[in-house]
C-alpha cells in the first residue's frame, strides 16, 4: 500500500539553514547537508530545501549543497526557490536533486512547466502554489507570497496539471505559521479536483493536524518546517500517531 | 576481483544519486569497485556490472539510447552474450519489455517478454509516487532479495506487464498488483528507485554488486 509521505522543509539562505533542528550532537547546525542526513536517519520520506537567498550569486551555492547532499542522503530531494529558467532546473537535477519546485516562474512563464516536464519528466517537476483566501475563493500569490496575481487557485491548479506538473505543493498563506492546522477546505477541494498528488503545507501545529490533512484533506504528503525544526515533535512521533490511526506510513 | 560498474548516461536528469549509492555501498562493504557514469561503449565493454537508469517517457528513453552510436549493440553483446549482471531502474526496467505504450507504441529492448502499460488506479493519484511495499514472490534467482515487504520509493505512471509469470520476482499493490522486480538469468529490473530508498535500497544494490 502506498504510504503518506512526511516531508521536512529546510529554509536555506546563502548556503546556511536559517530554521533548523537544535540537535546537541550536530557539529554544524547551520549546514544543510548535516540537517538532511539527520532527517533521513530519523525517517523523513523526502527532504525539501527552500532557497531564500536574496541574490542570484548566493543561490549558486545551492548547487554545491545539493551535490554534497546527494553523496550522503539516499531519499528524494526537492529543491525550490529562485528557479527561473530551464537551465536552473537542469543544473539542479544534474548535481543530484530529484525534483525542483517551481512557483513564481511558472506564473510568469507557463511554458516553463510544460517544457521542463517534457524534457526531464513530470516526476521531477513540482508546482508550488501559495494560496490566500479572498471571500469565498482562493487567490494565487507570487514572489514569496507578496504579490496578488488575481489568478484563482482552482483554475491555476488544473492548468498546472495539464501543463505537466507531477505534483502540487499547496501552501495556505492564511494558515502558514499559525499552527491552527491545514486549510482543509482548500486542501479537500484541490485533492478532489486533481489527479496528481498534492503535498499539504502551512499551518500544522499538532499531531491531529497531520491526520486531518490526510483523512479530511486527501493529501498524499505532508510538509512541515517549524514543528520539526524546533523539535516540538519528531518525525517518528508523527508516524507513530498516523500509524495508530490506521493511516499507512513508512516505518521501516 | 575488482567490480567495474557502468551506469549508462543517455542525457537524463539526476543519475548522480545512482552513482553515489553504489559508491557508498561498495565502501561500506569493503568491495573493491569502480563506479562510473558513462556513454562510452569501450567502458561498457570493460565493465563487470551494467546499470540502466531511466526517467521520463519510454519513447524518449529508448530514443536516447539509440542515439548513441553502438550503444544497443554493446548492451546486447555484454548482457545477452557475455551475461554480465544488468540492473534496469524505473524506465530502465520498462525498456526491457518488447514494447512500451507511452506516447504511441514503441519497441523496447525485448529482453524480457512483456509490454509497458499505463496504471489506471480507481480513485488513486497518478503518478504512483512515494513509498510502497514490495512482496517477493519468487526467490529462484542468483540475486538475493532480503527485502520482503519493505517500502521502496516509486515514481511512475506506467508498469511492466510481464507475459511470463516466472520473470516476476516481486509485486507491489496500487489498485493493481504490478511487477515491481523482474528478472531473467543475469538481467534484473526494478520499478522503484533503490538509490532513493534509504537503507533497504542500499541493501538491494549490495545484492546486485555481489553477483
Amino acid at each position: 500500500m502506498l504510504k503518506t509521505r512526511i516531508i521536512p522543509c529546510l529554509d536555506v539562505k546563502d548556503g546556511r539553514v536559517v530554521k533548523g533542528i537544535n540537535f546537541l550532537d550536530l557539529i554544524d547546525a547551520g549546514d544543510p547537508v548535516e540537517q538532511a542526513k539527520i532527517y533521513s536517519e530519523v525517517g523523513a520520506d523526502e527532504i525539501c530545501f527552500l532557497d531564500i537567498s536574496a541574490s542570484i550569486e548566493k543561490r549558486k551555492t545551492m548547487i554545491n549543497i545539493v551535490a554534497k547532499t546527494a553523496e550522503h542522503v539516499f531519499i528524494p530531494l526537492t529543491v525550490g526557490g529562485g528557479i527561473n529558467e530551464i537551465e536552473d532546473i537542469r543544473a539542479l537535477l544534474k548535481s543530484g536533486a530529484d525534483k525542483v519546485s517551481i512557483n513564481t516562474a511558472a506564473i510568469l512563464n507557463e511554458n516553463l512547466i510544460k517544457d521542463s516536464s517534457q524534457r526531464f519528466g513530470s516526476q521531477c517537476i513540482v508546482a508550488a502554489v501559495d494560496a490566500k483566501r479572498h471571500n469565498n475563493d482562493w487567490i494565487v500569490y507570487s514572489h514569496g507570497g507578496t504579490k496578488n496575481t488575481g489568478i484563482k487557485v482552482f483554475s491555476w491548479l488544473e492548468k498546472l496539471q495539464q501543463l505537466g506538473a507531477g505534483e502540487i505543493l499547496l501552501t495556505s498563506m492564511d494558515r502558514d505559521g499559525t499552527k491552527n492546522g491545514f486549510d482543509l477546505e482548500l486542501l479537500k477541494k484541490s485533492t478532489d479536483l486533481l489527479t496528481i498528488p498534492v503535498i499539504a503545507s502551512g499551518g500544522v501545529g499538532n499531531l491531529k493536524h497531520f491526520e486531518e490533512g490526510v483523512t479530511k484533506g486527501g493529501a498524499s504528503a505532508l510538509l512541515a518546517a517549524s514543528v520539526f525544526h524546533f523539535a516540538e515533535f519528531s518525525i517518528k512521533e508523527v508516524k507513530k500517531f498516523l500509524n495508530d490511526k490506521k493511516i499507512p506510513v513508512r516505518i521501516n | 576481483m575488482k567490480k567495474k560498474v557502468a551506469i549508462i548516461d543517455y542525457g537524463l536528469g539526476n543519475i548522480v544519486s545512482a552513482q553515489q549509492s553504489f559508491i557508498k555501498d561498495a565502501r561500506e562493504h569493503n568491495l573493491n569497485a569502480d563506479v562510473v557514469i558513462t556513454k562510452d561503449v569501450e567502458t561498457i565493454n570493460n565493465s563487470t556490472h551494467i546499470v540502466l537508469p531511466g526517467q521520463g517517457a519510454f519513447n524518449s528513453c529508448i530514443e536516447g539510447l539509440k542515439s548513441i552510436d553502438g550503444m544497443i549493440d554493446s548492451l546486447e553483446n555484454n548482457v545477452l552474450n557475455k551475461k554480465k549482471p544488468f540492473l534496469g531502474i524505473c524506465v530502465g526496467m520498462q525498456l526491457l519489455a518488447d514494447e512500451g505504450r507511452e506516447n504511441g507504441t514503441h519497441n523496447g529492448l525485448g529482453w524480457i517478454k512483456g509490454s509497458t502499460k499505463k496504471l489506471k488506479p480507481n480513485n488513486l493519484k497518478l503518478p504512483h509516487m512515494g513509498w510502497n511495499n514490495v512482496n517477493v514472490i519468487n526467490k529462484n534467482f542468483d540475486m538475493d532479495f532480503p527485502i520482503d515487504n519493505l517500502d521502496f520509493y516509486f515514481v511512475h505512471s506506467y508498469y511492466f506487464d510481464c507475459f511470463d509469470k516466472k520473470n516476476i520476482i516481486a509485486t507491489t499493490d496500487y489498485d493493481l498488483k504490478f511487477p515491481s522486480i523482474v528478472g531473467k538469468e543475469n538481467i534484473y529490473g526494478v520499478q522503484f528507485h533503490p538509490e532513493k530508498s534509504s537503507n533497504q535500497g542500499l541493501r538491494l544494490i549490495n545484492s546486485f554488486l555481489k553477483l
